[in-house]
């Protein structure tokens, strides 16, 4: 027990359980049609990245890779802010959210 | 010679007259609009009074030189070209702008009056104003460019003018026409100055007369090819043939403009320029003399026609053209002060005549037609009074100002040679004419009874009958002065040709012969239509061809329409309108269009429009790429190609 708890968690750990959450999002974004599912699966990736972020950053002990990840959060919320203000109005003018049908652009 | 006042003032006083009404015309009191409008060319005049002392020893000593300002920033500067932008006042500047600010000024009282309940009455002043500018810059240009910014200018607040009331179609296209064929003419200019810029390399007037004068070789050949063309833009400004039809249209301006602009200062702008550059001409004989003949058809051309017309604006109208033509005549003979003489004393009676005729149309609410008119002696006793002063000094009886100048000209005519002859006998037949015509409007519009005595004529306001008198007493005494003595003034300018085998025996002879055939005229206008005379039917259904000529006026319009406006026209639909603008503008417009529709037609299949699949694009693009860069390709390939061999080696 002892040795299992006085080893650290080794670095490819941390990567792999990266990779799962970024996979999981991209697959989320592919699959999903609600488009709040689409949105929740980009912050999925997003945090998938930044947990890769501070993984390097604490194996490197350089700090550059936790400001990033600063950076990536507050892109985030931003988006978040944007994006669902865009998704409201989507909502209010069709009714829907599926991403199948919003494609007005298209001639 | 450097004073309080410059040359430069006298254009710039009616442009700032021409600024505030323009500008503020509208939202300005009426009387204010007024004051400015007539301030300007008043206070012009004033500066050209000053300005004009030295030239008769008044205040100064007497001096001929010629006054130059020139502005000393060049105007246009470069290589060889150099060209300022400069005034010049001499003796023959000096005299046409006293006509010009003179008489422009009585027309503007005039104005105050005849256009009192027009809602454009700031416009107009504004319009006038503008025209006083461009004509002074005309009158005082130092070399052939600045003159050409006048004389389009003139032209403009001619066109301007002539389509005041631009709610009239008539008004409008009268406007564009008098624009296009002036255009013409101004091409002619153009040609010239540009002959003149390869041929001397300046266009400055007094350095041309001195290239000129240096080397005696330059005659013919190029100084002809160049008088030719200047005198094509003289015969679209001064409305000569062929270029004289947009003059008569041009009466369906106000009155006051075709008195300022359409008889006594625009249209004289052509003999201006000519005496102006009266060195070329007199290099080139050939030249001066299509400008003698040219002036002589002209001059019995228009008095024809001006025979059987009806309307009292045309009438002076084609007497205004029969005029130039004599100031044409004269020029042609090298008699460039009896020329300018006669543009003096014309300015004075033919805007008298006009205004009278305003004065009239004024009375009768704005009819113009001769036949309904009649007896208006009683009731417009001044504007007859005028009129008949105006018609004795165009008829050329002795003592009025007509009888000097028009005597000058036949008298320096009659001295060319058997040439002249000719000249000289188209110039007392066409003498005979005007005395005809004039009288005929004279009995037609003021004896007799009233045609339309449903009509009750009124006698003009004051601010119109005041210039009426002064230019009627100008036309009695304009010409007192004398020929030899205004050509003594002149010759600074103009020079002198000593005309062989005159003497003051022949000249008395030939002065009685004009004065007989005025008298004539007068006598056979009297026996027509005096009182109801059946003459004039009569005559003219005896010659009905010949009245009928006379009447569609050579039908010169319908020619001009059959040979060249309608075939412009086809030339302008069929290939310019069809094969320029459809076929090839509209083409390449349309091919552009097509290649933009059809690669947007392709690349829109990329487009799916579904979010999800561009995320899968996107997501196998980026693992592609991670592919690419993460394997170690060249491991991979050798690790292959080692297999490849060890099969082969097997």
């Amino acid at each position: 027990m002892n040795s299992l708890f006085s080893q650290e968690v080794p670095l490819s750990w941390y990567l792999l359980l990266s990779a799962a959450l970024f996979s999981l999002g991209v697959l989320g974004f592919l699959i999903k049609r609600n488009l709040i599912t689409v949105f929740m699966s980009i912050e999925l990736m997003l945090n998938g990245v930044n947990l890769s972020f501070v993984t390097f950053a604490h194996q490197w002990h350089a700090v550059k890779g936790q400001i990033f990840v600063f950076f990536v959060m507050m892109v985030a919320a931003a988006e978040a802010a944007v994006g669902l203000a865009i998704i409201i109005a989507i909502f209010r003018a069709r009714a829907t959210l599926a991403v199948d049908r919003i494609d007005l652009m298209k001639l | 010679m450097n004073g309080y006042f410059h040359l430069w003032l006298i254009p710039l006083l009616p442009f700032a007259g021409f600024l505030i009404n323009g500008i503020l015309g509208r939202r300005l009191p009426k009387w204010f609009a007024t004051t400015v409008a007539l301030l300007a060319p008043l206070a012009a005049f004033g500066v050209v009074l000053a300005v004009a002392q030295p030239f008769f020893g008044i205040g100064k000593a007497l001096s001929s030189q010629p006054w130059v300002e020139t502005c000393p920033q060049a105007w246009i500067n470069a290589a060889a070209l150099h060209i300022d932008f400069s005034f010049v006042l001499d003796q023959l500047s000096l005299v046409m702008l006293l006509v010009v600010t003179g008489v422009g000024f009585l027309i503007h009282v005039y104005s105050v009056g005849y256009m009192h309940d027009d809602e454009g009455y700031a416009r107009y002043f504004s319009y006038l104003n503008l025209f006083l500018f461009f004509m002074t810059v005309l009158v005082l240009a130092g070399n052939a460019l600045v003159m050409f910014v006048g004389w389009e200018g003139v032209g403009l607040a001619s066109y301007l003018l002539i389509g005041f009331w631009y709610q009239k179609k008539s008004a409008a296209d009268a406007g564009k026409k008098a624009f296009i064929v002036n255009r013409i003419g101004d091409f002619g200019f153009l040609i010239g100055m540009f002959l003149l810029l390869a041929n001397f390399g300046t266009l400055t007037f007094s350095e041309i007369a001195t290239k000129l004068g240096q080397d005696p070789g330059w005659t013919g050949g190029v100084v002809t090819v160049i008088a030719l063309c200047l005198l094509l833009g003289a015969t679209g400004k001064s409305a000569q043939l062929p270029l004289y039809i947009w003059l008569p249209d041009a009466m369906e301006g106000p009155t006051p403009v075709s008195a300022l602009i359409h008889a006594a200062t625009m249209v004289t702008a052509g003999v201006y320029m000519i005496a102006r550059n009266h060195v070329l001409f007199d290099h080139s004989p050939f030249a001066l003399s299509i400008v003698a003949i040219v002036g002589a058809a002209t001059a019995l051309f228009a008095a024809t026609i001006g025979l059987v017309q009806n309307d009292i604006k045309r009438v002076l109208a084609y007497s205004t053209i029969s005029q130039l033509g004599y100031m044409f005549l004269a020029c042609g003979v090298a008699a460039y002060s009896a020329g300018i003489f006669h543009l003096l004393t014309h300015a004075f009676f033919k805007a008298l005549l006009f205004l009278a005729a305003g004065s009239v149309i004024h009375g009768m609410g704005g009819e113009q037609d001769l036949r309904k008119m009649g007896g208006l002696w009683k009731k417009l006793p001044v504007t007859f009074a005028v009129t008949t002063v105006g018609v004795l000094a165009i008829a050329g009886f002795f003592p009025f100002a007509g009888f000097f100048s028009k005597d000058a000209i036949l008298y320096a005519a009659f001295l060319q040679g058997p040439n002249g002859r000719i000249l000289w006998v188209v110039g007392v037949v066409t003498a005979l004419l005007t005395s005809f015509y004039m009288f005929r409007l004279w009995y037609l519009a003021f004896l007799g009874t009233s045609r339309s005595p449903e009509i009750h004529p009124h006698e003009s306001p004051w601010s119109m009958r005041g210039p009426l008198v002064i230019l009627a007493l100008l036309s009695i005494c304009g010409g007192w002065i004398g020929m030899e003595r205004f050509g003594g003034f002149l010759a600074p300018s103009v020079g002198v040709r000593a005309a062989e085998g005159g003497s003051p025996h022949l000249e008395l002879i030939l002065s009685g012969i004009a004065v007989g055939v005025a008298l004539l005229g007068w006598l056979l206008a009297h026996l027509f239509y005096r009182e109801k005379s059946t003459v004039p039917s009569t005559l003219a259904t005896a010659l009905p061809s010949g009245y009928k000529l006379l009447a569609n006026k050579y039908y010169v319009d319908q020619i001009y329409g059959v040979t060249i406006v309608k075939p412009l026209f086809a030339v302008s639909r069929i290939f310019l309108g069809w094969v320029v603008d459809v076929g090839i503008l509209g083409g390449i417009a349309w091919l552009l269009g097509g290649i933009a529709m059809l690669s947007g037609a392709i690349l829109q299949r990329w487009q799916s429009g579904n979010l999800r699949s561009y995320a899968a694009w996107l997501a196998l693009g980026a693992t592609a790429l991670l592919l690419f860069l993460l394997v170690p390709w060249s491991t991979v390939l050798a690790s292959l190609s080692v297999l490849h061999f060890g099969l082969a080696g097997h």
